[in-house]
């Protein structure tokens, strides 16, 4: 055992000095006016960077003596929630300011990481400029707000004319039910059979995305729905449910989506924004109101001829049923840490972040639907893409997720029943069936509805 | 005197007690944390996160319950027996024994070319490996440029491909011990056994492995217990997919824990996977002994 002995214990000494250099790396005994901002970066979103970049600048010139501290998390939506619910479970590590997902404002209100800002919002003059859906959103279970939302975003049709064209199918586009889709993505695919005609996420690898941008458009176009508002209970067993799989079915095993194997990798949407869809290759996906922000000047995929060449259209209910389409409606929000030092200055550096100049230059560079009535007025926003208009007026057919604590475990059973699906494993009937005993599982029979 | 000898003998336990105090801080007490925490409803978010409560087996319960647990377990050990046990163990026993015969340069050339893959960090190597199999990667052009059409690895052989970039990546670490353990064994004996009139494979089962038996107790130990904890090169290379044909138990763990937040359920897979290496230690501690007969 002599040399497993000597082996281990370098190791040791080995993760020592990494554990002492980590807490060396951390701010010493931060004093009392600091703030520390926590929020998301990618290489593909810096819009929030800038924000906050420009908010200290502003911030730390009219408070002296103040240093705000920004902390950038560089990672993907679901890995950025779990650093930061990692660095709110301490008061140690715990942001002032930080940038929450709107499905997760209830769960973390519940864990306490979040400060009550009813008394501070009365006092500021901004916040009767915000819309009511988007005071609902930082809303927590005993009807305090406790976040401020950013900006929120829909989902629609995003297809190329071009290939549209081709296949004989004039534009603008609006399909009436799916099976107008279908008839659509079949027309192309015979048109050109190298073509991804209509593309929907499918899997775990996309994650939030699948079921975002794909699965909760069909589903919310049945006559069912993931959860009931009213009795507090997950809905399972649904027609509607077992439909959007086979709908999904349709699509992959026609070959009009993207081949199984794609749908797979997680970085399918990069390929679906940088490559299929500017060079012709796809016809047709579902994205969010973003989307213009990746081939606008400036972002990831540059692409100057996007505004002409591509079209929008609202995603439609199964057979065309009232209200005649569907969209989804997520979004990001700032809030102040419930164990924060200085919540009065923490709310300080807040409402600066979100001021009107703020939020105008944030919600154009990200693509965003705007929260404020003096935003979304402005005329540099509604001229900020070809898109605005068409994608803001989803709003009034858009849903939200249930933002429950068990959200994420329901949202990864319906990513998996999607992923038997598209893969063969699993007919619609067994995979809606797994659902339905996964959602059980889960939460727990009290919590079920059968429809 | 025999005060003094005693005192003596104390005093030169003191050099351990660093290391000692080290192991419980960084392994011990990680370990009781995460069996205490697989018997609380500890999350991330929600109402558990501040005030987590005592919920006895529950976690347990739910886990042997779980449809995704068996074919987890059989997944890690699969994993475990392919990639190191036989993959990284018998090659590199085989390329420290053809090194020492082979000439110098030779064997330098192949020791460089093997300890590159492990000396690269962890995610690093996950992502060449997945550069490697990918569809449009390496080897499917390699396949390509001999004629052959490769299927999509990482999509329609998961455990394969993560099997392969596994023993690829630890194989250096066998090689080493076992590069030390055959400079050990004594020239004398396996000549006087030549003399005898010993064929290679009689030297090699009678001579060489019983007296460097012990290495490879220890080697098999190491691996396995490094190769039980790999979790960057499968979650980079397919994420526990598709269908979770290559979530083992860490990868499981971690989505529980960290995906879910779900923390009590998560440390609940992560103490099966202590137990895992603990029945895998005391088989190699065993067959440590046996040489010592």
């Amino acid at each position: 055992m002599h040399r497993p002995a000597k082996f281990l214990a370098a190791m040791m000494s080995a993760a020592a000095l990494l554990a002492t250099s980590a807490c060396s790396a951390e701010q010493p005994a931060a004093e009392n006016r600091t703030l520390k901002i926590v929020y998301q970066k990618t290489d593909s979103f810096t819009a929030l960077d800038t924000l906050f970049k420009d908010a200290k600048k502003d911030f730390e010139a009219a408070n002296q003596g103040t240093t705000v501290e920004l902390q950038p998390i560089e990672a993907n939506d679901d890995d950025y929630g779990t650093k930061l619910a990692l660095a709110l479970r301490s008061s140690e590590t715990a942001p002032d300011v930080f940038y929450e997902d709107t499905f997760k404002v209830r769960s973390d209100v519940d864990a306490g990481y979040l400060l009550k800002l009813d008394g501070y919002l009365e006092k500021w003059a901004d916040w009767k400029l915000y819309n009511e859906a988007a005071k609902a959103a930082g809303t927590g279970d005993d009807g305090g707000i406790y976040a401020v939302p950013l900006g929120t975003d829909t989902r629609a049709i995003w297809y190329n004319k071009k290939v549209l064209q081709k296949a004989g199918i004039s534009v603008p586009w609006q399909p009436r039910s799916w099976e107008e889709i279908l008839d659509a993505a079949r027309k192309m695919k015979a048109a050109d059979p190298s073509l991804v005609p209509f593309n929907m996420y499918a899997g775990k690898a996309t994650g939030e995305g699948t079921v975002m941008q794909s699965f909760y458009e069909l589903l919310y176009g049945t006559d069912s729905e993931l959860y009931d508002q009213q009795e507090k209970k997950w809905v399972i067993g649904s027609r509607g449910f077992t439909d959007s799989l086979s709908f999904l079915k349709t699509l992959y095993d026609e070959g009009l989506a993207v081949t199984p194997a794609e749908a797979l990798d997680a970085n399918v949407w990069k390929k679906v924004f940088g490559d299929w869809l500017p060079q012709g290759k796809m016809g047709a996906t579902v994205e969010g109101s973003y989307t213009p922000s990746f081939w606008q000047k400036g972002g990831n995929y540059e692409w100057a001829g996007y505004a002409e060449d591509m079209g929008v259209a609202k995603f439609p209910t199964q057979r065309g049923q009232e209200p005649g389409g569907v969209s989804m409606s997520g979004g990001w929000t700032l809030a102040v840490g419930a164990d924060s030092k200085n919540p009065d200055l923490a709310f300080k550096f807040l409402s600066e972040a979100l001021s009107k100049k703020n939020s105008l230059a944030f919600t154009v560079s990200g693509s965003q639907i705007a929260v404020r009535t003096d935003v979304a007025a402005e005329p540099e926003y509604l001229a900020a893409n070809p898109f605005v208009k068409d994608v803001s007026e989803l709003v009034s057919v858009t849903h939200y997720r249930p933002a429950t604590a068990d959200y994420p475990r329901i949202s990864a059973a319906v990513q998996e029943a999607t992923e038997a699906v598209i893969t063969g494993a699993l007919s619609p009937q067994e995979a809606a069936a797994q659902y339905d005993k996964s959602v059980r599982d889960q939460v727990g029979d009290a919590k079920v509805l059968q429809k | 005197m025999a005060e003094r000898r005693t005192v003596r003998r104390q005093l030169r336990l003191l050099p351990v007690v660093p290391s000692v105090l080290l192991l419980l801080l960084f392994l011990a007490a990680p370990v009781l944390w995460s069996f205490h925490a697989s018997f609380t409803n500890a999350a991330l978010t929600g109402r558990n996160a501040r005030n987590p409560a005592w919920t006895g087996v529950e976690n347990y319960v739910r886990l042997f319950s779980d449809s995704a647990f068996p074919a987890a377990v059989l997944l890690t050990i699969v994993f475990v027996v392919a990639s190191a046990v036989v993959g990284q163990n018998l090659l590199g026993l085989l390329i420290a024994g053809l090194m020492t015969r082979a000439r110098k340069p030779v064997s330098a050339v192949v020791g460089t070319a093997v300890v590159a893959a492990w000396v690269l960090p962890e995610i690093v190597a996950a992502f060449a490996a997945y550069a490697y199999f990918s569809k449009d990667g390496t080897l499917n052009q390699l396949l390509g440029n001999a004629g052959a059409a490769g299927p999509d690895w990482l999509y329609a052989y998961p455990m394969v491909a993560v099997v392969l970039a596994n023993i690829w990546r630890g194989t250096a670490f066998s090689m080493l011990v076992y590069r030390a353990a055959l400079a050990d064994v004594p020239r004398d004996i396996s000549e006087a056994a030549l003399m005898d009139g010993a064929s290679g494979w009689q030297r090699l089962v009678f001579i060489t492995l019983p007296l460097i038996r012990s290495s490879i107790a220890t080697n098999l130990m190491l691996v396995t217990l490094q190769t039980l904890a790999v979790f960057t090169l499968i979650w980079v290379m397919t994420a526990g997919g598709p269908s979770n044909a290559s979530t083992t138990l860490p990868v499981l763990a971690y989505q529980e824990a960290f995906k879910f937040g779900d923390i009590g359920y998560g440390t609940a897979i992560a103490s099966v996977l202590i137990v895992l290496g603990l029945v895998f230690g005391i088989a190699y501690v065993r067959l440590l002994k046996g040489d010592k007969r």
